[in-house]
């Protein structure tokens, strides 16, 4: 199963790209409007970018009348990204969403790198979240944190149903000639290969401690990219910055997951789901692409 | 929108510049103004670079080479093969009775082919050293200034103004003439619309300038 990372596509600016995807995950939607950050908001690193966008959205009330409406002609299962300040926040767009049909599940971003953290815990936004709505909640969380896996125990024990990992770790790229920050905020969440190895880690040990069914991202530019994050523990698959040089990604990637596992004695790619693990995988294994 | 990998016909200096030709493959050269992502060799990310020059067969891109990617596309050696996604963004009107290209530096880099659209009308170049000035070459009828003179000095009243250059140069033009277009430039990771990166304040809004854009009317 491929998705769209969170804010890495507009499946209405590029609907052709989007319906190559199983689930499109829309941007972060927070309760009120927001313009997102001042430019420049980008940057090349080596071995990846820098993005600083601010979770720039129009807010709940016109994402519900204007844009959700125009995504489910896509006729695409619909993920919605959900953003906030405060534990009210989420449950304020958790509860406004809950009556939309045309939303498959929430992913509660509690991670974003480029604006203020509510002060509550991981666990308490999930709980405010799973208390406002029955839909299927997804925690992405940050690989930034020391013990991710206490973290990804603790979204499950306050109701999360899964775990998008990771979101993009905090990073600082300098302008070449004057050396000052080339991002307006200074730092901005870096993306892309650089992400690769970190997101393994923080799969394969978030899946050991939960179990849940993990939708794995990070720098994911190739079929085996996507196998190995299938392999520690993820049950999707969602790509991010490659969208940004390969707008055929999805396609392409898919074709290359398959013929990859196919190449290691795989039947399907979800075939390789926990294999890093042998026999030492949790059980029951809840849930398998 | 479409990408193809695009086989490089020729690369030629123009002072500091590289105009880098490439075998056009099924790739439309779309409307002037309108840009192409071309991935350079080693780099993660693809570069937005307006349209230089259309042929039957080849598509020709102006590139200033200031940092790691467009110096990898100038450096670009014929036969090379790199990835190229376009047409993309919105080009200029070209439904306009007195039309005056105005160009700064790297901003000359449309309008070769603009002027070929528009039937070769008059276009007022400015640039930085006589060395860059060599890029005027591409541009048919153009009258040239070298600074410490600047490009707003040409500009004559009643014209129709389709204009590229540097933001201050960009602004001058707007104050003088509120009718003109004018295309911007903005750091950009996708060029489709999906990165959220090239925003810029438009109607007071910060909005994304390779959806909006990244041709502009100047009262905007």
């Amino acid at each position: 199963m491929i998705l769209n990372a969170s804010g890495c596509l507009d499946a209405i600016v590029a609907p052709d790209v989007a319906r190559e995807l199983d689930v499109f995950v829309t941007k972060t939607v927070t309760p009120l409007p927001r313009g997102g950050n001042e430019p420049v908001r980008i940057a090349e690193t080596d071995f990846g970018m820098l993005n600083s966008i601010g979770l720039a959205n129009s807010g709940v009330e016109k994402f519900v009348a204007e844009t959700l409406p125009r995504l489910a002609e896509l006729e695409l299962p619909i993920w919605v990204s959900v953003g906030g300040f405060s534990a009210d926040d989420y449950a304020t767009v958790c509860a406004t969403l809950d009556g939309c049909g045309e939303v498959a599940a929430l992913e509660l971003n509690v991670s974003c790198p480029n604006v203020a953290e509510p002060v509550e815990s991981v666990a308490e936004l999930v709980r405010a979240a799973r208390e406002a709505t029955s839909k299927k909640l997804y925690t992405k969380l940050s690989p930034a944190s020391p013990d991710i896996a206490a973290v990804a125990k603790a979204a499950a024990s306050a109701g999360s149903d899964g775990l998008s990992l990771v979101n993009t770790i905090r990073g600082l790229a300098l302008d070449r000639g004057s050396l000052t920050p080339t991002l307006s905020t200074a730092t901005g969440g870096l993306s892309g290969p650089a992400l690769r190895p970190i997101a393994l880690a923080a799969v394969y040990s978030c899946f050991r401690a939960t179990g849940l069914p993990i939708v794995g991202m990070g720098g994911i530019e190739s079929g085996r990219h996507a196998l190995e994050l299938i392999a520690v523990g993820a049950s999707a698959c969602a790509l991010g910055t490659i969208f940004f040089s390969d707008p055929e990604a999805p396609g392409r990637i898919r074709s290359e997951l398959a013929a990859e596992a196919e190449a290691l004695g795989f039947e399907n790619p979800s075939d390789a789901y926990a294999v890093a693990h042998g026999d030492e995988a949790p059980a029951p294994l809840r849930h398998v692409a | 929108m479409r990408k193809e990998l695009l086989e490089v016909a020729g690369v030629e200096r123009l002072g500091p510049y590289s105009l880098v030709r490439m075998k056009r493959g099924g790739l439309e050269s779309g409307v002037p103004g309108q840009f192409f992502m071309l991935s350079p060799p080693g780099r993660l990310l693809p570069r937005p670079m307006s349209l230089c020059l259309a042929t039957r067969h080849e598509l020709g891109f102006l590139i200033d080479p200031i940092g790691p990617g467009t110096i990898a596309l100038a450096e670009l050696a014929r036969s090379e093969r790199i990835s190229v996604l376009g047409p993309l963004g919105n080009g200029f009107r070209l439904d306009i009775d007195r039309p005056l290209l105005v160009g700064g530096g790297i901003g000359v880099a449309p309008l070769p082919y603009l002027s070929e659209r528009l039937g070769r009308p008059p276009a007022v170049l400015g640039f930085r050293t006589e060395a860059h000035a060599e890029a005027a070459t591409l541009v048919p009828n153009a009258e040239t200034v070298v600074e410490p003179r600047l490009v707003t000095e040409l500009l004559r009243p009643g014209a129709d103004i389709l204009a590229c250059g540097p933001e201050p140069m960009l602004e001058a033009v707007r104050r003088l003439a509120p009718q003109a277009q004018l295309a911007w430039e903005a750091p950009m990771a996708c060029g489709y619309g999906a990165c959220y990166g090239c925003a810029v304040e438009i109607d007071g809004e910060l909005r994304r300038l390779c959806v909006e854009g990244p041709v502009l009317e100047a009262a905007a």
